[in-house]
């Protein structure tokens, strides 16, 4: 390397000559981004699929994109397209990468056994099964073909399940249907809080 | 109103900053000074509980200064109508109508009817009616009024002394500037700026919209609240137009479907109510339902129930066999979440499911939930991270005092994890009636499911154990229509909307929209609203088209129930003549070169129908709408400033003290919501109203930006965790006077139902308000913590009892009386010990024995009702 171009690249290394002589007189962009920065892409870059999605929190409803990588979510943000939302997220929206993708998020089922003092793990088929031994146990123990004054209810009062606000339409549908199937009455969530 | 808009829902809250930009004016009616208050140009503090006689206040100047939109009002309302000559206001009965029965604390709404209305038995008051919250079953049509389609006694002057807007005039002539200064603790002169403020922002030229949030519903009053800001709507003209309207922001993503498509104990898909034993049969229940002679498309609701039930049990439900409606199981009264948690403590439930919810934060009286979800047999829990309501039995403040110890908990947990938003597909009701389909981004992890595959396959489980069963009550879950699209062992959501949407069984096609349900069992569809969100077989909820390339309605943006009408009842956006009421303000009106409805949204009215179309002699439903009847879900056609049925409290909304209330009824001699469902036991107890010792403050709670109601998504989250990571409490520098309080110190917060302690926060945003010659102090906590997460603490909801609205009963947790010290809260056994001091202070006796009011004098008695 000669000592002219040694000593132009030192110079364009250095923020206020290429303040001076660049295009960025402010110097707010170009001119005074360090090598690292330069070389820093958005997280959103190595996104091969983008699913639309809508923020899980509250009910106004904002859009999302999700930017997804071999089966990994990478970033979760606004779509400017929503006529709702125009892109914008709140702080809860703008951690809903977090939500997803944190430690926080529990993968196994649990158990704990009657009076016992900790959880352990249990395999999901199997707790489903137990699951489904418990609903039809309840349901026995608390069935009514007729109330205390005689009139047929054909019910059962011994299960009873809270949620539904925060899950989706076609959720609450089967799960009102098989409760409702099963003689179940006392499905509620979050809407009569 | 009720509402803090911009920090409980700031994406939203960009449109009301952009209207402001371009010249309209914010009013925040609201106890506390919030970030909306400061982005508003008036802010009016005000009592916590007394919204009803504020409002009611804004109808009187209204009316005494004959400021109605009188045009709208006698066209579109049920103003000229004729109120039968029985009935009585509180006016006449000191804060009670008439027909009410102290015994059941339950009114019989027969004499609310109008002039020429048969009353007929009545559905939905009284006592039975008032324990299975039939108010609740109204979401899509209004109650039946038979008769409603023939005519009407009116007097189109408004003068007859008993027609609705007389009767209204006279209902509010009480809640003059002065009352309202004296019951809500606002100057006169602040009030009186909100009602200029609100009516020359109303009529032809303009129009004003009206939000509200749960601080409107928690409370005994919750759904008159409602209705008053509604009546102020109509009179004002505000109803059906662009830029007016009563907006429910509501804080879960799918809290509107699972309202419309409910998870709830009295409703079935569609607001069509649960069967109760007195429908012997289809035929009756259709009959209780909807009237014969009535109007609107509700007097269709046989159509839509056939249709469910051809959903639920396909080929078994045919008319033979009354579509299996015999298969319904029946309610009998309340079996709502707050009733079954006392039959969990009384060891009458024995599993529960909890899915997505944490009541051991976020129901009210944290203590009883905890308490009930011990002595259970079992718990399932579905969630995307641990939660208090599946550790309640390790880590809760009960395992602290003593009254839960892990060794002694028989309660057997299972905690499933959940599938989060972007790892399964299915649609969002967004708080608009907007539903939004989301794409699957990923696969779940591990053992994380959807409720969908949960559901799906606990009911194959079910079914394959029963399958031999001849055990007459297993034949509903083994007919069921259970045979949705699968794909690997994942149910697949487009199939189950596709059948929520409908279809024509005689051509297996989508049907495309609920005007084409039928009642000859052609037709299946699980929720009749939602028809049409598969129309021409597209899921018509994933549609995407930028808002930019739209108009403002948007309406190629998802899927708006019902029939992708984006503004309700938006016939009343054009005059009678069917013309726009102004240039400013068109939305949809006649075109009567095309013979139809044209304009910017989807009409809310037979698209063909012209505006001066009369219905013949004795027409029923749809055709029986006049061209000018805009309200098409009501049985007479009209926007109801009276409802001569349908509530439990009365017909028109009245100001009542909240359960728990320092002051006496400022209006009338009734102090508390006569009906309101109080669930007197011992371990529910009531602070004693009037108390100005023991319990002298106001406590109100709320939501912080960056917590999501009882922390389970938030709490355990790094980044919010952080934003917010401790619970404080609000006082005035006053009230931090009075009691000792210093900013960032501790201080506790003391109920007769828990003690919970927080930071100070001395702050101007709360102020003491002058009341009924008393000065009232109010405190207020946001109430998202807990035991579990990254940021823990006691929950607020632990201060509050379980005291409900008759109509919804949603419970009063916005307003309790408390008592407020410095320093931290007694720790273990010793906080039982001074609670119970506190309770013996109070004169809180044990077991508590609870009226309906002091002035009633009467033990409470819907207790022991069936």
């Amino acid at each position: 390397m000669g000592v002219g171009r040694w000593l132009a690249s030192r110079l364009a290394s250095w923020p206020v000559y290429r303040q001076i002589t660049g295009r960025d007189p402010l110097g707010r962009g170009r001119a005074a981004q360090s090598p690292r920065s330069a070389g820093l892409t958005a997280r959103i870059a190595d996104a091969d699929r983008v699913a639309k999605s809508v923020c899980p929190f509250c009910a106004v409803g904002c859009a999302q994109r999700v930017y997804v990588s071999e089966d990994r979510v990478l970033q979760i943000e606004g779509d400017p397209d929503s006529p709702i939302s125009r892109g914008r997220l709140c702080p809860k929206g703008s951690a809903s990468t977090q939500l997803v993708t944190g430690p926080q998020r529990a993968r196994k089922v649990l158990y704990r056994a009657p009076y016992g003092g900790q959880w352990r793990e249990l395999d999901l088929d199997t707790a489903m099964d137990m699951v489904a031994d418990r609903v039809l146990e309840a349901r026995a123990k608390g069935w009514q073909d007729v109330d205390e004054r005689g009139r047929r209810v054909r019910r059962t009062l011994g299960l009873a399940s809270l949620g539904g606000a925060t899950l989706d339409n076609e959720e609450n549908y089967l799960i009102k249907k098989l409760f409702t199937a099963l003689g179940a009455l006392q499905i509620e969530n979050q809407a009569r809080i | 109103m009720g509402s803090n808009m911009a920090e409980a829902h700031p994406v939203g809250f960009q449109w009301v900053m952009e209207a402001k930009e371009r010249g309209a004016r914010v009013l925040h009616i609201d106890p506390r000074f919030t970030r909306t208050s400061a982005h508003a140009d008036v802010h009016v503090p005000l009592r916590a509980g007394t919204d009803i006689a504020f409002l009611g206040g804004v109808i009187n100047h209204i009316l005494t200064n004959a400021l109605d939109f009188r045009e709208y009002v006698v066209a579109y309302t049920n103003a000229s109508f004729l109120v039968g000559e029985d009935y009585r206001d509180t006016e006449d009965l000191d804060g009670l109508f008439s027909g009410y029965d102290p015994e059941t604390a339950s009114y019989d709404s027969s004499t609310w009817q109008y002039e020429t209305v048969e009353a007929g038995p009545d559905d939905h008051a009284g006592a039975s009616a008032k324990e299975r919250s039939a108010s609740y079953q109204h979401g899509s049509g209004g109650p039946k009024v038979e008769g409603g389609s023939g005519r009407i006694a009116a007097d189109p002057t408004l003068e007859h002394p008993r027609c609705v807007y007389q009767v209204l005039k006279r209902h509010y002539a009480r809640y003059t500037p002065e009352a309202v200064a004296r019951t809500c603790g606002v100057s006169e002169e602040l009030f009186r700026a909100v009602c200029q403020t609100w009516t020359a922002n109303s009529g032809r030229e303009r129009t004003a919209a009206l939000v509200y949030s749960v601080g409107w519903t928690q409370h005994t009053t919750g759904a008159q609240c409602i209705r008053a800001g509604a009546i102020i709507q109509l009179l004002l003209g505000n109803i059906g137009r662009p830029g007016g309207g009563v907006f429910a922001l509501r804080g879960h993503a799918s809290i509107q479907g699972s309202t419309d498509i409910p998870t709830l104990f009295n409703l079935l898909p569609g607001y069509l109510p649960m069967p109760t034993p007195e429908h012997g049969d289809l035929a009756e229940y259709v009959d209780s339902v909807r009237a014969d002679q009535q109007k609107g498309f509700w007097r269709n609701a046989d159509a839509y129930m056939i249709s469910l039930l051809k959903e639920y049990w396909g080929e078994h439900a045919t008319a033979d066999n009354d579509y299996c409606f015999d298969y319904l199981p029946r309610i009998t009264g309340d079996h709502g979440t707050y009733r079954t948690v006392m039959d969990m403590v009384d060891g009458k439930v024995f599993g529960y499911f909890l899915l997505g919810q944490n009541p051991a934060v976020g129901s009210a009286h944290g203590r009883l939930q905890r308490l009930g979800m011990a002595n259970l047999d079992w718990l399932v829990v579905r969630d995307l991270t641990m939660i208090e309501s599946a550790s309640f039995w390790k880590d809760s403040p009960e395992v602290e005092t003593g009254e839960i110890a892990p060794e002694r908990c028989r309660t057997e947990v299972f905690f499933f994890p959940a599938a989060s938003h972007v790892e399964k597909e299915g649609t969002f009701t967004q708080t608009q009636r907007m539903l939004q389909w989301r794409e699957k981004a990923v696969e779940p992890k591990g053992d994380q499911r959807s409720e969908l595959w949960f559901f799906y396959h606990l009911g194959r489980k079910l079914r394959q154990r029963l399958a031999d069963s001849t055990d007459e009550r297993d034949r509903p879950l083994l007919d069921l229509a259970w045979d949705y699209a699968v794909v690997g062992d994942e149910p697949q959501a487009q199939d189950v909307l596709r059948r929520i949407n409908g279809v024509d069984l005689t051509t297996g096609r989508a049907v495309g929209g609920y005007t084409e349900l039928k009642a000859d069992g052609s037709t299946m569809a699980g929720c009749w609203i939602y028809s049409g969100v598969y129309a021409d077989e597209v899921n018509q909820a994933a549609r995407r088209k930028p808002g930019r390339e739209q108009n403002l309605y948007a309406t190629e943006w998802g899927w708006v129930w019902p029939m992708n009408r984006r503004v309700l009842y938006n016939r009343a956006s054009a005059d009678p003549a069917g013309r726009p009421w102004s240039e400013r303000k068109a939305l949809i009106w006649w075109d009567a070169e095309r013979g139809e409805w044209i304009g910017d949204d989807v009409p809310d009215f037979e698209r063909t129908k012209p505006p001066d179309y009369v219905p013949p002699e004795g027409a029923v439903g749809p055709e029986a709408l006049r061209g000018d009847d805009p309200f098409i879900m009501q049985a007479d056609g009209k926007g109801w400033l009276f409802a001569p049925k349908g509530l439990a409290d009365g017909p028109l909304p009245t100001h009542y003290e909240p359960h728990e209330s320092p002051v006496p009824n400022p209006l009338h001699g009734q102090r508390g919501n006569p009906t309101r469902k109080i669930y007197g036991r011992a371990d529910n107890p009531s602070n004693p109203p009037l108390d100005h010792e023991v319990f002298p403050y106001v406590v109100t709670t709320a939501r912080l930006t960056e917590h999501h109601t009882a922390g389970g998504m938030s709490r355990t989250v790094p980044h919010l965790a952080e934003l917010q990571p401790e619970l404080f409490v609000e006082v005035s520098p006053a009230l931090a006077r009075e009691r000792g309080l210093e900013n960032l110190g501790w201080a506790h917060v003391v109920t007769s139902r828990a003690a919970v302690e927080a930071r100070v926060v001395v702050t101007d945003r709360m102020r003491p308000l002058r009341v009924d010659q008393r000065e009232v102090h109010q405190i207020w906590l946001p109430y998202h913590w807990g035991s579990v997460g990254l940021v823990r603490g006691d929950s607020p909801n632990d201060l509050f009892g379980v005291v409900v609205d008759p109509n919804v009963f949603i419970q009063e947790t916005k307003v309790a009386t408390c008592d407020v010290r410095p320093g931290r809260r007694p720790r273990g056994p010793a906080l039982l010990d001074y609670l119970a001091g506190y309770r013996r202070r109070a004169g809180i006796a044990e077991p508590t024995v609870l009226t309906t009011g002091p002035e009633a004098g009467l033990p409470h008695t819907e207790e022991d009702q069936p």
